[in-house]
């Protein structure tokens, strides 16, 4: 493995660009001889936009010459491979995208760019988004840099693999059932989905559009903080985004927990959760006790019907959103179409894989006439009831607190022949996509080699708190900073 | 048997906003193909849509003018299917809750009764692009100008029973919509179209028949034609022992015919479902009272206005509001005559309209604009020129756009009022005439027409009538 980077993290490294220890250049080409040495190993990147990222880092120097540089200029970083950029393809995944370049850049390409980060290149994902386990991306499964026959979780997997690995210092991610808080909790890192609104989706290709928010793998939560504020805000062209202001995250992190009420949510520890991982989350929820925590137990009844009501909500959604992939503007278009119906058959019939065939006709059947309201309109209604269980909960606590994964990351096919296994794993986090509520996941300890993260969730527009919370335990603990030995 | 027709139509006006209902581009007609199409129109990964809060005031202002409901709460919605010209692979539209709900029109009838429309809802919704395939051998092009150009569907319920019915009430709202500035109208160019739901059933009988869809019609004549020859259509099919299918049919102008274009079985199971990139609409109260406190005076006020303060029958107040640039032009004329509005009526609707339906002109565009106008009336008025020489001095100003003082003083049309000249002209008259004047004298009344005819002859038709007819009376009694 190449030479490892002279801090871990982004904190960090923003200090020793701002005293000059390394320029921008520097650093940004340890980062690239890392990503270059990791990728046969670990498959994080679908794009390694190595030139580019150098130009970005000369400007970054330059700017800080000029003494323009502002707390993230020159700090490099990579974007999953959803988030569209106009230098370079944007593949989300797919062999239906595998040579799309995107006219624009997503708003929150634009707005990390503006605050001076360099971008690394696109990382690997699940297809659109699409799975727990970076198995379902066209371009071969990310590795979990702890243990390379094992999956680094989905669908940001690559994301997670990069930070996890210590090749991309932090990365953008999405989640829409999980999948930023799942990987970085197979992969030992934090993670952060924000309320649903609070980050743009413009420019994010979206999945599914209600439950969609963009957010942030990282080493700390004290990095997440700095670039939540740079990423976070509201977007004219992104009518479901939050017109408030965004509060300044990294200022608020030391704030102390004395007094803060801790909820368990009774639901997530009453099967399935491994015992181990188990242990270490009660080891954790402890540590928060000893800051002066007070935990008590809540229910949220509802809750046990999130990944259900999620398997109706989220494909519809995707069942539509996906219906402009059709051969006829942009993306994969079959060879020599006889009609206009052999090109969209064809086309998507050979551009898509086969978890998103598997959630489109799933989406199109729960929308069907006849079907609509057996399930589409009662998954809804669930929804709502689970909205309620945690608005009911964040009545008599701050936070919720509990497991991100039920398990800690398995082997590479375990799971694929059994999607309702597969999406299992997202039991403990859908439903904070489904109340649209701010998630993170950090690192915890390990069970059998192997990281475990905690959950945490709050009530809409808390990111502040829970940053606090992550920010203070990990002043506690350096579980976040240990990195896989392969890598170090 | 005797068959009633019931008719209810889908009126599809694109409104006239600047920027299409959720994108930044223009919605400007003719642009050269895809010149007016972003991403957001094109459906590429990622973009999201805005609503165009111009399009919502439209809408409102539409609802308000038919004394609709106002949806305080509307919900876009997603119908789903795959079309080429439909970048998304769906259209954003509404769906279980319109932005407008129950309003209703009233149409006047042949035989002068007024008749109630129910319209059931009005809805926002994007336009589709086009396809091309003209000049364009072995493929099929996309135009997507269109796309997301903001739409309003207008539905009536079913209470039309006639293809005459029909077409007043599209054009009362063809009328209601340009008045209100929300649709240009131009049936040509697809702005105001319209589908037609057509069934029959048996006189008496309450439940309905079956009906067949009309898609697509794009004029006037088009409604009337498609519907007659449906009608005939169902009523011969169920009189040989048939029966009606529910199906979308389209009209095919040049056969004028109707033929199938898809079966019920066949129609596309759209998937509707809230749109979840965009939020609900919210309407308040003084949002509604702002936008009624600025809509015009409508065609059925006016219509009445004209009636009460112009002593106007209420078909001509009803012909004169049927735009509201031929009523702004008609109250010029009266204005600027001061008098007479029946008479100013008459000029407006009679040659004037003939003139400008002649030369295929808007009323915007006429060569005789309202001041003219109002000068050839007020010579009328004032008895320098009768209404039968006013005709020619219309015709030479339209033609020269010259003022009406300056034909008639250019021609000498100037009425003779000067008594003794007409009195000489009539002893003329009578001298050359012995034989008619003695059989006038005789008791052949009807020679008076001659008489009056031979004065007008000598006088080059200007002599003023009412005094020609009391003058004459007395030369010819002796």
């Amino acid at each position: 493995m190449a030479q490892s980077l002279p801090e871990p993290t982004v904190a960090a490294l923003a200090r020793g660009l701002a005293a000059g220890r390394y320029s921008a250049v520097e650093l940004t080409r340890a980062c690239l001889a890392r990503v270059e040495a990791a990728q046969p190993q670990l498959n994080a990147f679908i794009t390694i936009t190595a030139e580019a990222a150098l130009a970005a880092a000369a400007a970054a120097d330059a700017a800080r010459a000029a003494g323009r540089a502002g707390p993230l200029t020159g700090v490099p970083i990579a974007h999953k491979d959803i988030f569209c950029t106009s230098d370079v393809r944007t593949t989300c995944g797919s062999k239906m995208l595998a040579n799309f370049v995107s006219p624009y850049d997503a708003t929150i390409v634009s707005k990390l760019a503006a605050a001076g980060t360099v971008n690394l290149g696109k990382l690997n994902m699940d297809e659109f988004a699409m799975g727990s386990s970076n198995e379902t991306s066209h371009f071969g499964p990310v590795r979990n840099p702890w243990d390379t026959a094992r999956v680094p979780g989905g669908s940001s997997g690559g994301s997670a693999a990069a930070v996890a690995a210590r090749i991309a210092p932090a990365a953008t991610a999405t989640d829409t059932g999980g999948s930023i808080r799942q990987p970085a909790a197979l992969c030992g890192v934090t993670g952060i989905k924000p309320t649903y609104g609070r980050v743009s989706r413009y420019g994010m290709i979206a999945f599914a559009s209600s439950l969609d928010q963009a957010g942030l793998i990282t080493v700390s939560a004290e990095d997440a903080a700095l670039l939540l504020g740079a990423m976070a805000g509201f977007d004219p062209r992104d009518s479901t985004s939050v017109d408030s202001p965004v509060p300044d995250y990294a200022a608020a992190l030391d704030a102390p927990l004395a007094g803060l009420r801790i909820g368990l949510v009774r639901e997530f520890f009453e099967k399935g959760l491994d015992a181990e991982c188990e242990a270490r989350i009660r080891e954790a929820i402890a540590v928060y006790e000893k800051l002066g925590a007070r935990v008590q137990e809540v229910s949220c009844p509802n809750l046990p019907l999130s990944v259900p009501t999620y398997y109706v909500v989220a494909p519809a959604e995707c069942s539509s959103n996906l219906a402009r992939f059709d051969g006829v503007r942009f993306g994969h278009r079959c060879e020599s179409p006889r009609n206009l119906t052999d090109l969209y058959s064809r086309s998507r019939g050979e551009g898509f894989g086969a978890e998103v065939k598997r959630r489109i006709m799933t989406g199109t059947y729960v929308l069907s006439a006849g079907y609509y309201d057996a399930y589409y309109l009662k998954a809804q209604r669930v929804r709502q009831l689970i909205s309620a269980d945690f608005a009911r909960a964040f009545e008599s606590v701050d936070l919720l607190l509990g497991p991100t994964s039920p398990t800690t990351a398995f082997e590479i096919g375990a799971k694929v022949d059994d999607p309702i296994t597969m999406y299992l794993n997202d039991i403990y986090t859908i439903g904070a996509n489904l109340a649209g509520l701010p998630g993170m996941s950090i690192p915890v300890g390990f069970a059998g080699g192997l990281p475990v993260g905690l959950q945490l969730i709050g009530p809409h527009f808390s990111e502040a708190r829970m940053l606090n919370a992550a920010h203070r335990y990990q002043l506690e603990t350096d579980w976040h900073l240990r990195a896989p030995a392969a890598f170090a | 048997m005797q068959w009633e027709t019931v008719i209810g139509l889908e009126i599809h006006a694109q409104l006239a906003t600047r920027s299409k209902i959720f994108s930044s581009s223009a919605t400007a007609y003719g642009a050269a193909p895809n010149t007016q199409a972003n991403l957001v129109d094109l459906g590429y990964p990622g973009v999201l849509p805005v609503l165009n809060g111009e399009a919502v005031r439209m809408a409102v202002r539409f609802g308000l003018s038919i004394g609709a409901r106002i949806a305080r709460h509307s919900v876009f919605a997603r119908k789903n299917y795959f079309y080429p010209d439909l970048p998304k692979g769906y259209q954003i539209s509404q769906y279980e809750l319109p932005i407008v709900a129950e309003g209703a029109l009233e149409i006047v009838l042949d035989d002068g009764t007024r008749k109630r429309v129910g319209i059931t809802r009005a809805h926002l919704e994007e336009d589709a692009g086009k396809s091309l395939h003209e000049g364009l051998p072995g493929v099929s092009g996309i135009d997507l100008n269109r796309a997301g150009t903001p739409l309003i569907e207008i539905v009536s319920e079913p209470d039309m029973r006639s293809a005459q019915e029909a077409v007043a009430y599209m054009k009362k709202v063809h009328t209601l919509v340009r008045y209100l500035g929300i649709c240009d109208g131009n049936m040509q160019e697809g702005s105001f179209r319209c589908d037609a739901n057509v069934s029959v059933r048996p006189k008496g009988q309450e439940k309905f028949g079956t009906r067949a869809e009309i898609k697509n019609l794009n004029s006037f004549r088009f409604v009337e034609k498609a519907i007659n020859y449906e009608v005939e259509r169902q009523i011969e099919l169920i009189e040989s022992g048939g029966k009606v299918v529910q199906e979308t049919r389209l009209y095919d102008p040049d056969k004028g015919e109707t033929r199938s274009m898809r079966s019920k079985e066949e129609a596309n199971d759209y998937r509707y479902f809230p749109d979840p990139d965009l939020l609900p609409v919210v309407i308040d109260d003084s949002y509604i009272e702002t936008v009624r406190s600025q809509l015009p005076e409508l065609p059925d006020e006016k219509a009445a206005r004209f009636v009460r303060d112009y002593g106007l029958s209420e078909y001509d107040a009803g012909v004169l509001t049927a735009s509201r640039e031929f009523g702004a032009f008609y109250e010029d004329v009266v204005q600027r005559v001061g008098k007479e509005p029946k008479l100013c009526a008459n000029w407006v609707m009679g040659d004037l309209a003939a003139f400008l339906n002649k030369d295929n002109l808007e009323i915007g565009a006429s060569k005789v604009d309202a001041a003219a106008l109002a000068g050839l009336v007020t010579r009328i008025v004032d008895a320098t020129i009768s209404g039968k020489i006013a005709k020619d001095v219309f015709e030479a100003m339209w033609e020269s756009g010259e003022s009406a003082d300056a034909i008639i003083e250019q021609k000498g049309l100037r009425q003779i009022t000067d008594t003794s000249a007409i009195e000489r002209a009539i002893e003329d008259v009578m001298a050359k005439n012995p034989g008619q004047l003695a059989d006038y004298r005789s008791g052949k009344d009807k020679l008076f027409g001659f008489f009056v005819g031979q004065v007008m002859k000598a006088t080059g038709g200007k002599a003023n009538p009412a005094q020609l007819n009391e003058l004459l009376k007395k030369k010819l009694a002796g």
